[in-house]
Order: C-alpha cells, then sequence, then structure tokens
C-alpha cells in the first residue's frame, strides 16, 4: 500500500487543507505558512519560520532564559549560573538536560544545583541588585572553587530595570577580575529560546573573549580544535571527543556539555571549530571566524554514513597525517557498525518515522534512521530559521511533510493520519501519541539514555530505535472485546 | 452606615495634588465623615499634613524589613491623624530602581485584605503624576476609586496631564466602574485660568467642580505640616476647601465616562484661547541659518 511521491504531496496537502479548517481564518492563513510538503530541487522547506506563535495554540517552544541558561551557559561545569529572578524558572530547569560531566557537584562543579535569586514581592519593587551582589558574597563563601558566575535575567529583571551589569562589573572588580557575566535573556525577548542562544553566544564574546588571553601559558599545537555546540547529553560529546581524538586532532574545547570556562576562553586559540549545533552556536562561530580567523566546519556524528563524511570532511581542513587518521577511525569501526546494522535493520527497515525537535536534529538524526533502513516522512522545528530548512533540503526526500512550530492539534493529526511506525519528539509529546499506539522516542533528552552521537553512539541509537517499535507492548493496545 | 465612597485624586507632578487633597479631606472629616488616606507616591507625602509629620513609614519599607508584606499588622502601617483621619502610604522604591507601579499594587491588596476600609466613609488615593504603568491604574482599577478627581491649573502640561489621565479613567471605565468626577482647578494666576478650565472640562464631558484661588495662606500652613483647615479655619480659604469637599460630597453618583481630546483638539483649543499661538508650518524643522537664507532670498 506503500504511496508514490505525487500521492504523498497530495495526501499532504489534504491533510495540511484539514487540519487548517479547524482555525479561526486569520490563523489559518498564519499557519498555513508554516506547513508544507517539501519539493525536491527546492532552495529551502518552504516553509516560513522563527515567527511569534499563534496565541491560543499550544506551542512546544520554550524562551531565552531556557534559551542561555539551558541550552548555552548551563553546562560549563566550573561556573555558577544564576537564575535571576522568582523561583519558578530556576526550579523547573533545575538539573539541566542531561548534560554530563565530569568533576564533583557542589565542590568545584554545579550543573545540576540550582542557583536563584527567589525573588519575593519585595525585591520586585525595591529592585534586586543589593539582592545579587549579596548572593555573589555568598557564592564566594560556600563555594570557593567556582571559576566564574553568570547571571539569568529572569522576566522581572528587564520590566523593572535593574542594573545587573553594574553589579557584575563592581563584584568582578572586588574578586580579583572574577568572570561574572550579566545575561539579558529574559523570557519576553524573541519568539523562542532561539534568541537567548544568540543572546547568550554575545555574552562570551563581550565578557570572556573581550577580556583578554587569561592563559598565555597555553602551548597550542596544529591539530588544534574546538567542539562547538554539543552539550553532551547522555555523553555525545565525548562519544564524539574520542573520534576527533584518534583521528590525531587535540580537543581543546567543548562548548558547552562537559565544558569549563578556561576552555571558552582558550577556543580562539583553535586551528578549527568544529561545529554541530548550528543554530544555537553558529553566532559564536562566526564571531571568532572574523575576529580571529578560525574556520568552521559543520559536521553531523549521527549514524556511520555521516560521520564518515564528517570525519573526512573535518580532516580535509588539515594535513594528510590527519587525513589518514580518519580513514583509520573509519576502518576501525567499520566492522562494528556493520553488526549494528545487521543485527537491526531486518527490524526496522522501511519503518517511518516523525520528527519534531529543536536545534539540529530535525536534519541530523535523518541519515542515523536512513542507516538502519528507516525513511523520516515528516520534520519541523521548534525555533529553526530559515538556514535550517535551507540545510534540510540536503537531507529529506522529496515529499516529505515540513511542520514549523507545530501545534499540539496539528502534530497530534498528522501522526493520527500519516501513522508512522515511530515519531521522535519531546516529553510534553510522548504520551499523547503512546496513548495513540504509536511508538515514541524523546529526541531531546534520549530518553534517559544516550550517548546518540559517534560510533558509540549509533548502537545504542539502533537499539533504543528498536527498544520502542518492536516493543510487544503495542501488540496489546487494543482491548480484545473490541 | 453609608456606602463606602472611593475616590482619588490625579494629576500632574507638582501641581498641589496633596496639599488639595488634604485640605479637602480635612473639610470632609470636619462634615463628620471617617476618612482613609491612601497615598501611592513613592515620595511618601500625601499625608504629612494630617499627621504633622515629615514622612509616615510606607507599608512597602516596612515590609521590606520585616521580611514580607504578609509579615505586617494593620496597625503597623496606619496612623491617626486630624479628626481621626485614618493615613498609610504605600511607598516605594528610591529613583531608578525598582518598580513602585508593583508596590502600588502589593500595598493596596494589603489594605484590602487586612480590612484597612472598615468602618470607613471615605477612602482616598493620592496617585503621583501620570499614570505611567499599569501599577498606577490600580486605583482606577474595578472595585476601587468610583471616582477621579483631576487637579490642574491653567498651565498647558497640567491640562495635557489632565487630558492623559482621562484616557486612562475611560479605559477602565467600561470594564471597572470608575468615573471622572471632575476638575480641580488650582490657581497659578496663568492667563484666562478659569475660563480655559471650564473650557476643557467641557470638552472632557465634565465640570469644573471647584476653583481654588491661590492663597499663601496655604504655604504659611504647609510650613507648620498643617491643613489650612487646621491652622487657619476661619480663613477665607479655609472656606474655599469646604466648598471644595461639600461639592465632591453631593457628587455621588454624578461622575461621567470622560471624553478625551486629541493632541491636535487640545491645541486648538489652547489657540482659541489665545494661549498658543498658530504653529506656522513652514519653519517646522528648519535650522536660524536656514531661515536666515530664506529670509534674504525673499
Amino acid at each position: 500500500m506503500s504511496l508514490t511521491v505525487e500521492q504523498v504531496k497530495e495526501r499532504n496537502q489534504d491533510l495540511i487543507k484539514e487540519v487548517l479548517e479547524v482555525y479561526p481564518d486569520k490563523t489559518a492563513k498564519r499557519r498555513a505558512k508554516h506547513l508544507g510538503t517539501f519539493e525536491e530541487g527546492k532552495p529551502d522547506c518552504g516553509v516560513k519560520s522563527n515567527v511569534k506563535s499563534i496565541p491560543g495554540v499550544m506551542t512546544i517552544r520554550g524562551c531565552a532564559y531556557a534559551g542561555s541558561k539551558g541550552v548555552v551557559w548551563g553546562p560549563i561545569k566550573d561556573m555558577i549560573h544564576i537564575s535571576h529572578g522568582p523561583v519558578g524558572c530556576g526550579q523547573y530547569s533545575w538539573a539541566a538536560r542531561r548534560n554530563y560531566y565530569i568533576g564533583t557537584t557542589g565542590v568545584d562543579s554545579f550543573v545540576t544545583m540550582q542557583f536563584t535569586s527567589d525573588f519575593q514581592e519585595k525585591d520586585i519593587v525595591f529592585g534586586g541588585d543589593k539582592k545579587l551582589e549579596k548572593i555573589m558574597d555568598e557564592i564566594q563563601v560556600l563555594f570557593p572553587l567556582n571559576k566564574g558566575i553568570s547571571v539569568q535575567s529572569e522576566c522581572p529583571i528587564g520590566l523593572i530595570g535593574d542594573d545587573i551589569e553594574a553589579v557584575s562589573k563592581k563584584k568582578s572588580k572586588e574578586y580579583d577580575g572574577k568572570t561574572i557575566v550579566p545575561v539579558r535573556c529574559e523570557g519576553f525577548r524573541g519568539v523562542s529560546q532561539s534568541l537567548g542562544h544568540h543572546i547568550a553566544n554575545d555574552t562570551i564574546r563581550d565578557w570572556i573573549f573581550d577580556k583578554g588571553d587569561k592563559h598565555p601559558e597555553f602551548v597550542g599545537t596544529p591539530y588544534d580544535v574546538a567542539i562547538i555546540g554539543d552539550y553532551n547529553i547522555g555523553g555525545d560529546a565525548w562519544a564524539s571527543r574520542i573520534l576527533l581524538e584518534e583521528m590525531g586532532l587535540r580537543v581543546i574545547a567543548q562548548w558547552s556539555g562537559d565544558g569549563s570556562i578556561a576552555e571558552l576562553e582558550n577556543s580562539p586559540k583553535a586551528k578549527l571549530n568544529v561545529l554541530h549545533c548550528y543554530r544555537s552556536m553558529n553566532y559564536i562561530s562566526r564571531h571568532m571566524e572574523e575576529k580571529y580567523g578560525i574556520p568552521w566546519v559543520e559536521y553531523n556524528f549521527f549514524g556511520p554514513s555521516k560521520i564518515e563524511a564528517s570525519l573526512r570532511e573535518i580532516a580535509s581542513h588539515f594535513d594528510d597525517k590527519i587525513k589518514e587518521g580518519a580513514e583509520k577511525v573509519i576502518a576501525k569501526y567499520r566492522k562494528m557498525m556493520d553488526a549494528v546494522i545487521e543485527k537491526y535493520k531486518p527490524r526496522l527497515a522501511d519503518k517511518t518515522v516523525m520528527l519534531f525537535v529543536g536545534g539540529l536534529r530535525p536534519r541530523h538524526v535523518i541519515g542515523a534512521y536512513e542507516d538502519l533502513g528507516m525513511n523520516v516522512v515528516g520534520t519541523g522545528y521548534e525555533f529553526g530559521h530559515n538556514d535550517d530548512y535551507q540545510r534540510t533540503t540536503h537531507y529529506v526526500k522529496d515529499g516529505t511533510l515540513i511542520y514549523d512550530d507545530v501545534t499540539g492539534y496539528e502534530f497530534e493529526k498528522f501522526v493520527e493520519k500519516i501513522q508512522p511506525d515511530l515519531v521522535g519528539s519531546g516529553i510534553k509529546e510522548k504520551y499523547v501519541f503512546q496513548k495513540m499506539g504509536v511508538p515514541f522516542r524523546q529526541m531531546h533528552s534520549w530518553d534517559y539514555s544516550g550517548p546518540y552521537h559517534g560510533y558509540d553512539g549509533f548502537a545504542i541509537f539502533a537499539r533504543d530505535m528498536d527498544m520502542a517499535i518492536n516493543n510487544p507492548v503495542w501488540g496489546l493496545t487494543k482491548a480484545p472485546w473490541k | 452606615m453609608a456606602k463606602l465612597r472611593q475616590i482619588a485624586f490625579y494629576g500632574k507632578g507638582g501641581i498641589g495634588k496633596s496639599t488639595t487633597s488634604q485640605n479637602t479631606l480635612a473639610a470632609l472629616a470636619d462634615l463628620g465623615q471617617k476618612i482613609l488616606i491612601v497615598g501611592c507616591d513613592p515620595k511618601a507625602d500625601s499625608t504629612r499634613l494630617i499627621l504633622h509629620a515629615k514622612a509616615q513609614d510606607t507599608i512597602l519599607s516596612l515590609a521590606a524589613e520585616a521580611g514580607s508584606v504578609e509579615d505586617l499588622e494593620l496597625e503597623d502601617v496606619m496612623k491617626i491623624g486630624y479628626k481621626n483621619i485614618k493615613c498609610v502610604e504605600s511607598g516605594g522604591p528610591e529613583p531608578g530602581v525598582g518598580c513602585a507601579g508593583r508596590g502600588v499594587i502589593t500595598s493596596i491588596n494589603f489594605l484590602e485584605e487586612e480590612g484597612a476600609y472598615d468602618g470607613i466613609d471615605y477612602v482616598s488615593y493620592d496617585v503621583l503624576g501620570d499614570v505611567v504603568c499599569g501599577g498606577f491604574a490600580m486605583p482606577i482599577r474595578e472595585n476601587k476609586a468610583q471616582e477621579i478627581y483631576i487637579v490642574m491649573s491653567g498651565e498647558m502640561m497640567a491640562m495635557y496631564a489632565a487630558n492623559n489621565i482621562s484616557k486612562g479613567i475611560l479605559k477602565y471605565a467600561n470594564s471597572g466602574g470608575v468615573r471622572l468626577g471632575g476638575l480641580v482647578c488650582n490657581e497659578r494666576q496663568t492667563d484666562k485660568e478659569l475660563e480655559l478650565a471650564e473650557s476643557l472640562a467641557a470638552k472632557l464631558g465634565t465640570t469644573l467642580i471647584h476653583f481654588v484661588p491661590r492663597d499663601n495662606v496655604v504655604q504659611h500652613a504647609e510650613l507648620r505640616r498643617m491643613t489650612v483647615l487646621e491652622y487657619a479655619p476661619d480663613s477665607k480659604q479655609a472656606q474655599e476647601y469646604r466648598d471644595l469637599a461639600q461639592k465632591i460630597h453631593n457628587n455621588a453618583g454624578n461622575g461621567t465616562i470622560p471624553t478625551p481630546i486629541t493632541m491636535d483638539e487640545l491645541e486648538d483649543m489652547l489657540m482659541e484661547h489665545g494661549i498658543m499661538k498658530p504653529v506656522d508650518e513652514s519653519i517646522v524643522g528648519k535650522t536660524a541659518a536656514e531661515l536666515a537664507a530664506e529670509a534674504a532670498a525673499a
């Protein structure tokens, strides 16, 4: 019963029309621009993106604070990140996004701890600058091994006009030039977490890079690279790092999963920036290119096909030693990859997948599914921009359903009609689809599994997808009397 | 017991709101009314003439000291002054920090929850300059002040402000029940002041409820931190405030929904009365040098 590409396109068109029918006219007109079908040969996916979500729909997006504290800054392990404002934002993002790190929590690393200024009514009325100063003093006493502080602004900070820059400068001076970074990532700014990434990138530029070289003793090599945009979810960055090291490169920084402030400070000394999550860290990569002349290259470490291509692409920026190293790495893992594919492909071949995630994953994981013989039939970005949709064209097949900033209703309808064998999205979506009887994997947190990056990650990825799809429970979801 | 009346005095900063309101409320107290004054200005100077004090401890400063507003008791914040007038000041941050508007909201909620309005005939809110944000509009929202009295003068900026405040009232007039009680002109001895005030009142769909003449006795009383009613009860000025108080007392239910006018209409009105010269559009945006060159060419 498989459809031809033309039939798929026609079905998608009907499906989009049907979904839009329930909206008021104005909403339907606006949402229509975000839904479409990829047409082979087009420069992008034909959808509008990075505009405000419509009130009344359920969007899956986050806010600027989430983009700065949750994504970019939060994983820097030896700094303390203060959620500045009322308690909720810090409380509900406590423990971060499974950004694994090495260190002793509470002594020299702080990622999974929550620091908040817990604003009360009086702090709103009288301003919170004095409280912020006090918190910084307390941090110095209680956590003397911290290497820096960032102030992650919640909404009220921008509303009441607190001068967190002045406080940061004053305290930095008091503590012998300690790095203290005020971040204006108030949640009401921008249309999604995307602006928070940008703001956070800019603060690294202004408050870290522009403070000068803190490590003049650093001895560089011709093979120094920085991993940019890997948040080490479930150990992703580690599984990536070993491949780069095995091919002969030296990884001098991880941004920002398992990263440290010293690594951020030393990044301008890299010979090449290798960029995984383009969306959240292209800004700082471009800046390092302009200011320090460091080239950057995007790579994809999901699934052996993309890993091989990426290793070669990265190696092409270096000499023959590295190029040979890349080939050696590819050859070394080929056998293991073949075994993984041999085991799982028969169980997963021709299964269909619909994705809805953030950052880079709506396109980057497609190759990994295809390595297992699966097909991604629908995908979309929470907070992508048009440059993401342009990059997506290199991954998706003709006729793929595209949905930007999908609403809860649209996603449910699409899945209901298309009946994919697997949906990959976030925790908010998980139970909706599982209750529909559709297998599901969380593709933000790897459903508490991982890593999924690198060769090691692919083995786990394949196992997890098999576990979700071929779980015998799906045969029991229909009541026997119905 | 008569129904609680809630009124508010608004007006441009420095227009004499606090002076006018305290004198008028003192006169209402003389009429036997039980009065509560709620100062809603971070400067906290709405009750000094009643209390003979420089500035009373404010709800917000006491709350900040105690930890939170929930830690306060009504008697901590309420002072009793002339003729048993009850006084509270909301207070707020020093200029340039925090959010004074939120402070007003916090304070008013506290007073309502603590029963500060029980057994009172009049609650009067004295609100700072302009309606700059939602917090300062708190007293004109639903179930708060029913009548607003705008203190103004014949000065242009005071009339602009009066018109702006009318816009604020209009916004809440339909959702809540707030009405414009009238204008109170606090004489500045500008040209054709009475005529202008009456004309503006007519445009705004209200009345000039009273024209308070200028009299130095007000300053004399103020130096002693007293109302004229207390300092010189037999003076002519004291009688003026009594008249105003009586008019406000009789004005219950007579408030209107204001009809604010556009900037152009306001300027036309000023021109009509010869206060403002018509603007020659041909010279707008031209430098002195350009105008000189044009004059030379002509």
